[in-house]
Order: structure tokens, then sequence, then C-alpha cells
């Protein structure tokens, strides 16, 4: 009886997106794994059965218990964050490991879970309207506090995931011109690297007087506008002499590669550039599982991580990759679907984090892999090799899925 | 509104996220292409080139073993680098030199470490390469040649060039390929098919097995051996007589069109294109612009055919029934043809027929026969396109068709080529009278003649000549075994041939003759100018012979030109009458007159046309070496002058 309740109401559609995700990705390692001599796809499959009593357990938890505890999940998840400063491992550079015997644990994709609760709950107390400045601030804050954790580590990827909460937050009423302003800072940042700064700053110009004169009369403001034009000249100036002086040079390449500009195949655009021989040589149906040249030569670095997409698109074409890429976005949309008729702003919220996690981690990732965005190092959910990730992925999800069956209780 | 963002934004980025893959995977195709460089190699297996035989079964052309040693720097352990070089033949400083720059290219790749050893040098190295880790050979087929001529039959091996590799699929930069001779014409056949591994790479670029399971490999098909047409014997002896000359001869059998030999002169040994010293040498050969040793005369040189082209001439006038046997011109030592030009002759004079007209040569009598020839007919424009049809039933003014691959088309004239000429009209037969004794707009190459000699020989019909005898399990090209058959009466050939015949017995090449075998033959001269510093200098005539023998029954037609060699019966002549008695007989009678043609050089008319170069010395060096057994040659000058004072042909 309670396996069945553990069952009862959840959205197969979501889970079967989950395990055919998890299934393929797991094929996609064990190709990638045959060129080097880690055995990562045995970990791997591991790491996949384990999933399934941790599956268990997240649904067998009453769905009260996550609103309850959020708080102190949040807490802990800090802790864990803080003390990596202390008790960290170090792999690359980077100290984001707790090591347990042999095995190691990324608390960081665990955060992202316990930042989304602590978000929903923070925003489901009625009290709460987000037109208020200082509650503004206090969202924020929740937010910013795991990132001022993780970007020292340092990780700017997982730190970078955080972002998307904004949109969250906007759904549940931030002013829509936190939005705009992110919208126009990483238009003006990537007009700024492709054009040079003074153009930019005409077009800005232009548009700002063509706003000012459509505008009705009575809302025309002249200093307002002014001081506008001047912030957006200040930005763009600030950017070129940001990317030229702050950047090292191989952030500076990063942007390069993505535009085109300079590409030193040696080094940073080495990544960049055998990811896109790899998905480039597999035409419409691939080369078929097992037979990627480029996979199995070892070619694309840190193949069965972030790149593992390079694998999808060798072995299995362009439909394998639209295959993907259509579970992925069916998945995301399915949960704000969900998410949408969800009886409680908790789950609501909870429900967005998600879908907002999910997405940025899908589109960073691909969109890196295939070269339009700069390389930065975001797991692809499911399908990435690494046993936090996918734990952290499925609690993330199966937390909403819980949420989700649990809401005819919710009377 | 604000429900709208998320998803929104998930399906535009998705959207982007597709069409960029798309434009990945289906629309960029150069990627493709770059992964198969950069994690497949082909490796491949090449096959033994085919033998070259000639007609009677002699190994001309073989394979020898080349070694290359490689080296790959990284695996290179404590080796014992004195006695490493001492084998090897290098110095110390040699070792480092190579080792060095093979470790710049890649310290992980093979490089060429010593190219091409031969066997020799290599057996010692053999035995030991074994201890020395890092080195491996590799070994390589390249040609060996049997014998010291026949270097512009065979052509060479050479490495193929890039715009080829762009062209043609089968070949890869760096293979080889046959180029001139039938290296060239037959590489098809003689290369055979190259095998193909497939190998995976990995990111290092070593191999990590092969590809997809060797379902894509291939086997290497070997390649065939083929027989020519050509007789050593003749081959070797013709070349032997042209040393220290420039020209060509080209025998034919007429009742096949089998090349029997295709000597150009200067030539070179075949093996001095051979592996390591290869390129230096095809480098002296190709810069030497005067004596082209590499440019084949046989085949390539045009010149006005002189005399000879008078048996076209005799046999289209009896055609066209303007002439016939005792059709009587008289002939006043030259021919006034036009208010004040008069073309010189140097036969007897007096009245006479055409067999006398043969063999004596006669300008007057030719002149008049075309002259009759070109005014049957009431517009000249027809006569000589009735006249040019004629003449090229031949083979002339065209491509023959032979499987070597070089030729010229020669030149035959037609109406247009004189509408071009003389643009307002007004040429009259007068006007082109040059053409009845081969000088004129009329340019022939020696295996036109050649095979002009073969089809009156046959009596009127010839076989393409061509060079192929036998290819096992093919058959020869249909071409090579379909009839020619000119425009010109069977009949009309008898007097014409009984003429040629009196050529040896009371003509201008009764010294010739040979006791015991009918030739039949006729002498010609080209008059020829060079350019010396500036100046256009009539230079020494070319000495022009075509011949068929035997009279019944031909067995071979041959033609003879040695530039700048003088009267035709001085040199060429004699070329042709030995040549075709080594042919019938296998042997010479007459030791003096080869001696003196053996001992015959042109040098120093040659050298007024721009020095010895130093591919002629090589030349004259390989000559010697061929020489070695015969009499040592002291430049004995011919005998320069036959003053000819107007005379155009003889």
């Amino acid at each position: 009886m309670k396996n069945q309740s553990i069952t009862n109401n959840i959205d197969w559609i979501s889970i079967i997106i989950y395990a055919l995700l998890v299934i393929l990705g797991w094929l996609n390692i064990y190709s990638s794994s045959l060129s080097s001599m880690e055995e990562t796809h045995e970990k791997q499959l591991l790491f996949i059965i384990l999933t399934i009593p941790l599956i268990f357990i997240v649904l067998s938890v009453d769905g009260k218990f996550y609103e309850k505890y959020a708080s102190i999940i949040f807490g802990i998840s800090l802790v864990t964050l803080a003390g990596l400063f202390l008790f960290g491992k170090t792999i690359a550079g980077q100290r984001c490991w707790y090591a347990i015997g042999s095995f190691t644990i990324q608390p960081s994709e665990f955060a992202k879970a316990a930042t989304a609760l602590a978000l929903a709950k923070y925003l489901s107390d009625t009290q709460i309207n987000l037109k208020e400045v200082n509650r503004q601030v206090q969202a924020l804050a929740i937010i910013l506090l795991p990132v001022l954790l993780i970007l020292p580590q340092p990780d700017p990827g997982s730190a970078l995931i955080y972002s998307i909460f904004i949109i969250v937050l906007y759904r549940e009423g931030l002013p829509s011109w936190y939005v705009w302003t992110g919208f126009i800072t990483i238009l003006l940042f990537v007009l700024t690297l492709l054009l040079e700064p003074q153009y930019v700053i005409l077009i800005a110009l232009i548009t700002i007087i063509l706003v000012h004169f459509k505008s009705r009369l009575a809302d025309r403001n002249i200093v307002l506008s002014s001081i506008l034009f001047v912030i957006i000249s200040g930005f763009v100036l600030s950017v070129g002499y940001v990317f030229d002086n702050v950047f090292k040079q191989h952030h500076r390449d990063r942007f390069n590669i993505l535009l085109g500009k300079t590409v030193d195949l040696q080094n940073d655009g080495y990544n960049t550039n055998q990811a896109g021989i790899a998905i480039g040589s597999g035409g419409w149906f691939g080369k078929g599982f097992l037979e990627g040249t480029q996979t199995k030569g070892g070619f694309v670095p840190e193949q069965h991580t972030d790149y593992i997409f390079t694998t999808v698109g060798e072995e299995w074409g362009f439909v394998g990759s639209l295959v993907i890429i259509a579970l992925f976005s069916g998945l995301l949309l399915r949960i704000i679907y969900l998410a949408e008729r969800q009886k409680t702003k908790f789950s609501r919220v909870y429900g967005y984090c998600v879908a907002g996690i999910l997405f940025t981690h899908f589109f960073v990732n691909i969109a890196m892999v295939i070269g339009i965005f700069p390389t930065i190092g975001v797991p692809l959910p499911f399908f990435s090799y690494g046993g936090s990730g996918l734990w952290g992925f499925t609690i993330l999800l199966f937390i909403f899925i819980k949420m989700d069956a649990n809401k005819v209780n919710e009377w | 509104m604000r429900k709208v963002l998320l998803p929104s934004l998930i399906i535009i980025a998705t959207s982007l996220l597709v069409m960029r893959i798309f434009y990945l995977q289906i629309v960029d195709d150069t990627l493709k292409l770059k992964s198969e460089n950069n994690a497949i190699k082909k490796k491949y297996e090449y096959p033994e080139r085919g033998y070259i035989y000639d007609r009677k079964g002699k190994l001309l052309v073989a394979n020898q073993a080349s070694y290359d040693i490689m080296v790959i720097p990284r695996d290179i352990k404590n080796i014992d680098t004195l006695e490493f070089c001492e084998l090897l033949n290098i110095t110390k400083e040699d070792f480092i030199k190579k080792i060095e720059k093979a470790a710049v290219y890649s310290p992980r790749l093979p490089s060429v470490f010593l190219p091409q050893l031969n066997k020799s040098e290599f057996a010692a190295f053999q035995e030991k390469i074994r201890k020395y880790e890092g080195f491996y050979f590799q070994k390589r087929s390249l040609r060996d040649y049997e014998v010291e001529f026949g270097a512009n039959i065979f052509g060479f091996i050479t490495q193929v060039n890039e715009k080829l590799v762009a062209k043609n699929p089968y070949y890869n930069s760096g293979d080889l390929i046959g180029r001139q001779g039938v290296e060239e014409s037959y590489e098809d056949l003689l290369r055979g098919v190259k095998g193909v591994k497939y190998i995976q790479k990995d990111k290092y670029n070593r191999e990590i097995g092969s590809y997809k399971e060797g379902k894509y490999d291939t086997i290497a098909v070997q390649g065939e051996d083929i027989n020519l047409t050509i007789d050593a014997e003749i081959q070797k002896y013709g070349e032997e007589l042209m040393i220290n000359k420039r020209g060509g001869i080209v025998a034919i059998e007429p009742s096949t069109g089998e090349i029997l030999a295709l000597v150009t002169a200067p030539s070179y040994d075949p093996s001095i294109l051979v592996g390591r010293k290869r390129s230096k040498n095809y480098t002296e050969l190709y810069r030497d612009s005067i004596a082209k040793p590499l440019y084949d005369r046989g085949l390539l040189a045009e010149y006005p055919p002189g005399s000879p082209f008078k048996i076209l001439t005799g046999l289209v006038a009896l055609q066209e029934g303007v002439i016939d046997g005792n059709s009587t011109v008289f002939c006043n030592r030259g021919f006034s043809y036009a208010r004040g030009r008069f073309m010189g002759c140097h036969c007897n004079g007096g009245a006479l027929q055409l067999h006398r007209g043969i063999f004596e040569s006669c300008n007057s009598y030719f002149a008049t026969a075309y002259m009759k020839t070109i005014n049957k007919y009431s517009k000249p424009a027809q006569a000589v396109d009735v006249w040019s049809k004629h003449v090229k039933s031949f083979g002339l003014g065209q491509f023959m068709g032979y499987d070597l691959p070089t030729g010229k088309k020669g030149k035959v004239p037609d109406s247009k080529t004189y509408k071009r000429i003389y643009p307002n009209g007004g040429w009259r037969s007068t006007t082109i009278v040059s053409n009845s004794i081969g000088q004129g707009e009329v340019l022939m190459t020696p295996i036109q003649l050649a095979n002009m000699m073969a089809t009156v020989a046959n009596e009127g019909y010839y076989y393409t000549p061509h060079i192929i005898k036998k290819i096992e399990g093919h058959k020869i090209d249909e071409k090579f075994t379909t009839k020619h058959v000119t425009t010109i009466d069977k009949k009309h050939f008898k007097p014409i041939i009984s003429g040629l015949f009196d050529v040896y017995n009371l003509g201008t090449a009764k010294s010739l003759r040979v006791e015991g075998i009918e030739i039949c033959g006729k002498t010609g001269t080209a008059e020829n100018f060079a350019k010396i510093g500036g100046v256009r200098v009539k230079m020494e005539d070319h000495s022009i012979f075509v011949a068929f023998a035997p009279k019944d029954n031909p067995k071979i037609a041959i033609a003879v030109m040695v530039e700048n060699g003088g009267y035709g019966a001085t040199i060429a002549g004699p070329i042709a009458s030995l040549m075709i008695e080594k042919y019938l007989r296998q042997k010479i009678t007459r030791v003096d007159l080869e001696k003196r043609i053996l001992a015959t050089s042109l040098q120093s008319r040659y050298a007024k046309l721009g020095g010895l170069s130093e591919a002629v010395k090589l030349q004259l060096k390989i000559n010697d070496s061929l020489l070695k057994k015969k009499t040592t040659i002291p430049t004995i000058k011919t005998k320069t002058d036959t003053t000819k004072s107007n005379k155009q042909a003889i």
C-alpha cells in the first residue's frame, strides 16, 4: 500500500523523459569511455542504479516536509559550501569537492535544489510583494548567498545558473525593468565585442532619441533620457576596458572564438574546434553507435562530462540531436505546465525554479558545445558523467514530482 | 505576460540550438572532411609496377627493391651510434642532424631518416636493424632498367603533381606516376591498383586499430606486364648510330603498324632517373633547351619533309589522272614556274618520265605534276582541297592516334590555309608549287614519314602505328588492328615503288646498296635556319631518308632524320640502310660504313647553336660508356658542303 501511495498521481510523462535522458546519456558515456582507459561508464552505471533508492526516498518523504524544512535545508547547503574552503578537495584548480574515500561529492550540485526550496519558501509567504524594494533585496540575497560561496571556488559555471532565478522572481512580480536591464546589458555587451564601441553608442543614441519622440508628450523626460544615454555610453566604454584590461587572455579567447576572431586551435580554441568537427561530421543520421571516429580517437576533451553532446552529434547525427533537444524542451515545458497548475505558491515557485535551472544547464551546455556560447563548465543534466550532478538533478526534479503528486492532498 | 517569458525563452533557445546544429551537421560540409583528416588515416599498399618486355620477350624494364630507413625520434633508445653510422656509411654529425630534423617534424610520428638505399647498401644494416629501437625500414619498389637505351620510349616515374591529385581521385599527394612514353600511356595497366587500409587514429595521431574491422579495406592489385612492339636489337643499334647527332629514327612494320624502333637523339640512360639522383639529373635534362634530351624528335619534330614528299605528289597526280608512266617533262636543270621564279634541280636533266623523276629526284618533274593536278580543277581552292584530302588519307596533318603520349599534327595545307595567308585571293598553282617537293606549307614528323613509307610498302593502306604488342589478359585496342585505306588506287603504287627501288640502283642512294636486300628509299634534305645572336643564319640542311625493305613483302619501313646532317645520302641514308640490314639480317656486312657513321660527330655544328650545356656533356659521358667496346671515336668533321646555291630539295 505504501508503495502504491508513492506512485500515486505522479507525472509519468516527466519520469519517462527523465529515464530516457538518463539511459541515452549512459549510452553516450559508454561510447566516449572507449577511448580512455578509465571505466567511466561502469561508475556512471553505479550512480544511475543508486538513483533508484534515492528517488524512493525523495518520493516517500511527506510532501509538506520540503516546505517545512526548506530553510534548514538551505542552511545546511550553505554550510557545506562554506565548508569547502576548509575541507574541500582541489581538482584541476577548483576547490568544489568533498572527498569520501575514492568518491568525491560536489555540494554545489545540491545547493541549486536547496536554493530553489528557500526561494519558494520565501515567496510563498502571502505578505511578500516583490514590488517593494526591500523584498527585492531579500529575495536577491537568497540567490546571491550561494553564488558568493560558489564563485571563489572558482566555479563560474555553477554560479551562472543562479541568474535564471531572476526570471522566476519576474514570474512572481519582480518589476520588469530588472529583466529589461539584464537583457539590454547582455545585448550591449555582445554588440560592443562585435562592433567598435563608438558604433554601439551611436546605435544607442539613435534608439533613445526615437523612443523619446515616439512616446507620449507627457512621458517625455529629457533628463531621464540623457541619464540613460550617459549610463549606456559609460557601460559600453567600460565593457571595452574590462574586456581588454580586466579579463585574462583565456577569457578573451573564449569570447573571440565565438565571434570568429582569433582562433588558436591549440589552446582554448581546441575544444570548440574539435567539438564542432565531431558534431559536424555526424551528418543527418550520424555514424552509428560506437562508430564515431572522433569519439573513438578521443579528440574532444572532457567528452564524457561537459562535452557529452558531441558524441550524440557524431554518432546519432542531426536526427539524434533533435531527439535529445526535443526530450529536454519537452520536459521543461511539461514542468512549467505542471508548475502553473500547482495549488500552492510554494510548489509553483519551486517548479519554476526546477524548469529554470534545468533550462539554463541545457541551453548553456549545448550552446557552448556547438560554439555559440563561451566555454564554461556546465554539465548537461541527466546526461553528463558525474554522480553529484546526476543525484543533484534527480533530487531537484523528484522533489517537484512529489509536490505535484501531492497537490490533491493540499485542500 | 509574466507566465510566457520562460516558455518563450525555452522555445527561442531550442530553435537557436537546432538551427546551429543543422548548420554544423548538414550545411557546413568542411567539418566532415576535417573529421576524416583528423581521425581516419588511409594506409596504402602499393603494388609492384608491371614489367616491360620487347617484341621478342626480352626484359627491358623491371623493378628493384629500395629501402627507406625510417625513424620515430621518441622511440630511440640507447643505440650504438658509432656502429649505426658505420653500417649506413654516414657521419655522426649527419646522424645528429637527421634526428633533429625528424624530431622537429614530430617526435611521435615516423620520418624518413635515409631514403632509397639499394639492396647492397641496405644488406648490412638489415641484419642489425632490430637492435636499433626507434628505427625501421620501409620497402619501396623502383624501376630497374635492364637496358641503357629506350629512355624516350619508356618515359620515367615521378611524383604525381598536385594538379592531377586534385583532378584524379586515384592519386594522392606523393604517389608515383608514369610520365612520358609507355609509362604514361599505359599507366593504368602498369601501376595496378593500390590497396587501402583504413586506420583509426587517436588525438596523438597514434594508430589504435583498423576502422570498422577493415570493412572498407581493399587489396592491392598487381600491375600488368606489357610487351612492346619495339625490337630491342635495332632500338639499341639505332641509338648507337645516332650518337653525337641530333634527330630521330622511326621504324614501322608495314603489315601491322607496329613500331620497331623509335630513336631520338640525344637521349639518356633511363636509369639516371631512378632513385636518389633522380631529381638532380632530371633538372639537368630538363634545363637543356638546346639539345633537348627529353624531346622525342621521332614524334615531335615537325619539318618540311623535302624530297620524300614527291612520292605523294606523284601518287596524287597518278590518281587524278593528270600524268601516267609515260608523261614526259623536260628538265632544264631547274624549273621556271612564274615570271622570274626558278626552282633549281639537281637531276641529270633532259627529258624524263616518272621513273627517272623519282630516282633522280627531279624537282621539275614533280612541280609539273603538281601544277597539272591543281590546274585540273577550275578553281585552285577546290583543287587544293582534293589534293589535301588525298594527302591526309596517309595520316598526315593530324594526330595519328598512336599510343604514346606526345605528338604533333604536322601540317597539310588546304584552301582554308591559303585563304588565311592570302585573304584577298589571287593565289594559284604557281603560288603553292613548293608543296610539290615537300617544302611550302607541308610539315611532317619522322613517325609520319615512316608511316607514309609503310603505306607505300603496303600499296595503299596502313595500320595506326602503335607500340603495344601484348598485354596479358587484355586485347590490344581495336584501332590498332583497323586498316586505314588511302584514296589512292593500288595500281598507282607499282610505278612509284619501282622508282624508289632504283633510287638504290641508279639514283641518289646507289652507294648505300646492301647486297641481297632489295630496298626502296628516298633521300631528302630540309633547309633550316637558326637565330644565332639575333641574326637569322642558314644552318646545314637536315638530312632525311625514308625507306622500306624488302621490296616484295616489306618487313620494315623507316624514316631517319638527322638535324644539320647535310645531304640526305650522307648520314640519314646510311643509318637507314644499316638499320634495315640489322633488322633483316641481324648482322652488318658493311663494317666500314658502320664505323664511319658511329664515328661521325656533328657536335661542332650543334655547338654553333649555343655551346655545350652541362646536359650535353652528361650525354656525351653516357654515350662514351655505351660505346666502351667500340673503337674510340675521333671527332671527324663530315664533308660539310655540297654547295647548294639555289637548291631546295634533293
